[in-house]
């Protein structure tokens, strides 16, 4: 059952939540387990990274999030941004390949959330503009997908998650076919986008070392069916930047993510 | 035959190779057959020579190229209906599961009976005309339903996502995913129906003419074969042979017109 509340400020508590899942699970056609049960609460405007070895069900979590399928038990509850329906949607989603449509521009890639919801053309416009100014495409809008390298595609393809100005910023491994230099300066920008737009987020990784770069919480998933094995909070000087990728504190975070990682892989054959 | 640097011009040179070849081949032949013709001294009613073919081009042409129309016409007609029935069907296959359960059997039934057999059926109920564009329709219709179908089930899955997540309607899903993802399909099945359609036109043509009617080109060939005007079929044909390559060239190259900024099979091999 899924739920999609527009929250009421009776409650204080459910208010400061974005997302929560309770009792969550996610078995497939074959009764493969491949989820939970999981419970989940993310705060407003909170980083999160979902840190798991493959097929722990990362991205299941993500999809039963973002409404893609249902839940086989368990309730999912996103809020909505107070009050009024916007022009907008409360979620954009950034999946591991930029999924961008080949056929059209980068300008009309980045303008389809705003066309399916039927936005007015001159107000899009300007949004999409907007969008691939704060990801640093503006001058890119009348290039094809496929004359982009592969950061200008990502690039890209979170432009388009952010124009309808989400609440909630759903991201599946998005940085995961980069090289590593441009993975770092992503990785950067969307920090900066972050303490900018204050969405949440919730960032689906396998690299230790990102998420404990970008989220303040890293929630360690063990392997299939995955469930939470640790919730570990990032604590260090904000804004974060280059020093606190080479700084000790960096390392000991890394150090004990791991180790709150290993045993999801004991037992596991390494292949 | 040069013996320029082959290196740096390597590229031009097969360029150049892949035109010049076949003209080298096709002017051979035309120069062995008319020395063959003028030494073994074979009357033109068994075979003529080339010369004799193009003498009655020229010399037949107000018959001939009457004919070219009429037949052109047929395909041109045959191949509009296919298309537009092709398509419709596919996107009507890909609305309903139960329409389609209940009549791609009878596609399937309609493309793999030969029309040869059908055309004199059709040609007892149908005025001639009407027939011959039915001939043309039943064999070019099947390529573009198949590749319709195939091109319409091959969209992205992620982009799918992507869509439901944005509420996208159904019809805005197929304008703006669909339709655009089975584009470089549906141009495929274009391009085998165009000539399929010459095919279906020339089919029912001969089994009409049979009868004793039609002023088509394969109509020509068949009234030319009872005079044993000989040098005339050979023009009829000739023209009937242009008329497919010219057919496939256009369609050819709208497909990569239409394609070229997007699509793999319309770039080049640099990018």
């Amino acid at each position: 059952m899924i739920e999609r509340t527009a929250s009421s400020g009776s409650d204080v508590g459910l208010t400061a939540l974005a997302v929560s899942l309770r009792g969550v699970t996610k078995a497939y056609d074959n009764d493969l387990m491949a989820l939970g049960p999981f419970d989940l609460a993310v705060r407003k405007g909170e980083f999160i990274s979902l840190l798991g070895p493959s097929g722990c069900g990362k991205s299941t979590a993500l999809r039963l999030i973002a409404g893609l399928s249902p839940p086989s038990t368990g309730t999912v509850r996103v809020s909505r941004h107070e009050g009024v329906a916007r022009p907008g949607h409360a979620i954009g989603f950034v999946f591991q390949e930029p999924t961008l449509m080949p056929w059209t521009s980068v300008r009309e890639n980045v303008r389809l959330p705003l066309k399916l919801a039927g936005v007015a053309r001159a107000e899009a416009n300007a949004r999409v503009d907007e969008a691939l100014a704060s990801v640093g495409l503006a001058d890119f809008a009348d290039a094809f997908p496929r004359e982009l390298s592969g950061g200008m595609k990502m690039r890209v393809s979170l432009a388009r998650a952010l124009v309808t100005d989400p609440d909630i910023l759903l991201m599946d491994e998005p940085f995961a076919a980069l090289d590593e230099i441009t993975r770092f300066r992503l990785n950067n920008d969307l920090l900066a986008l972050w303490r900018r737009l204050r969405k949440t987020v919730i960032f689906v990784t396998h690299s230790v070392f990102e998420s404990v770069y970008l989220s303040q919480r890293v929630v360690v998933m063990t392997a299939r069916p995955g469930r939470i094995g640790a919730d570990i909070r990032i604590e260090t000087v904000e804004p974060r930047g280059e020093e606190f990728r080479t700084s000790t504190g960096y390392a000991d975070y890394c150090r004990k993510v791991s180790s709150a990682l290993a045993p999801s892989y004991s037992g596991q054959s390494v292949l | 035959m040069s013996a320029e640097p082959v290196v740096p011009a390597k590229n031009g040179a097969l360029r150049a190779a892949r035109f010049a070849l076949p003209l080298v081949v096709f002017a051979a032949g035309l120069i062995a057959w008319e020395l063959v013709v003028r030494i073994k001294q074979i009357p033109p009613y068994v075979l003529p020579a080339p010369s004799a073919v193009l003498l009655t081009l020229i010399k037949d042409w107000a018959v001939l190229s009457g004919s070219l129309v009429t037949t052109l016409l047929t395909t041109l007609e045959g191949f509009i209906a296919a298309s537009l029935g092709g398509i419709a069907l596919a996107l009507l296959f890909n609305q309903s599961k139960w329409v389609e359960y209940s009549l791609f059997p009878y596609a399937v039934i309609l493309q793999v009976t030969p029309v040869i057999a059908i055309a004199p059926l059709l040609l007892i109920y149908l005025d001639q005309e009407t027939a011959v564009v039915v001939c043309a329709f039943i064999v070019a219709f099947f390529p573009v339903l198949a590749n319709t179908t195939l091109g319409l089930n091959s969209v992205d899955r992620n982009l799918a996502g992507l869509f439901q997540l944005y509420g996208a309607s159904k019809p805005q899903t197929l304008r703006f995913l669909k339709l655009p993802s089975a584009l470089p399909y549906i141009l495929g099945g274009l391009r085998i129906a165009g000539g399929l359609s010459l095919i279906g036109a020339v089919v029912a043509e001969i089994a009409a003419g049979t009868a004793g009617a039609g002023s088509g080109l394969a109509y020509r060939i068949a009234e030319s074969g009872y005079r044993l005007n000989i040098p005339r079929m050979f023009a009829a044909l000739l023209l009937l042979s242009l008329a497919g390559i010219v057919i496939y060239g256009v369609l050819a190259l709208i497909s990569h017109l239409v394609l070229r900024r997007w699509h793999e099979s319309a770039l080049g091999k640099e990018n």
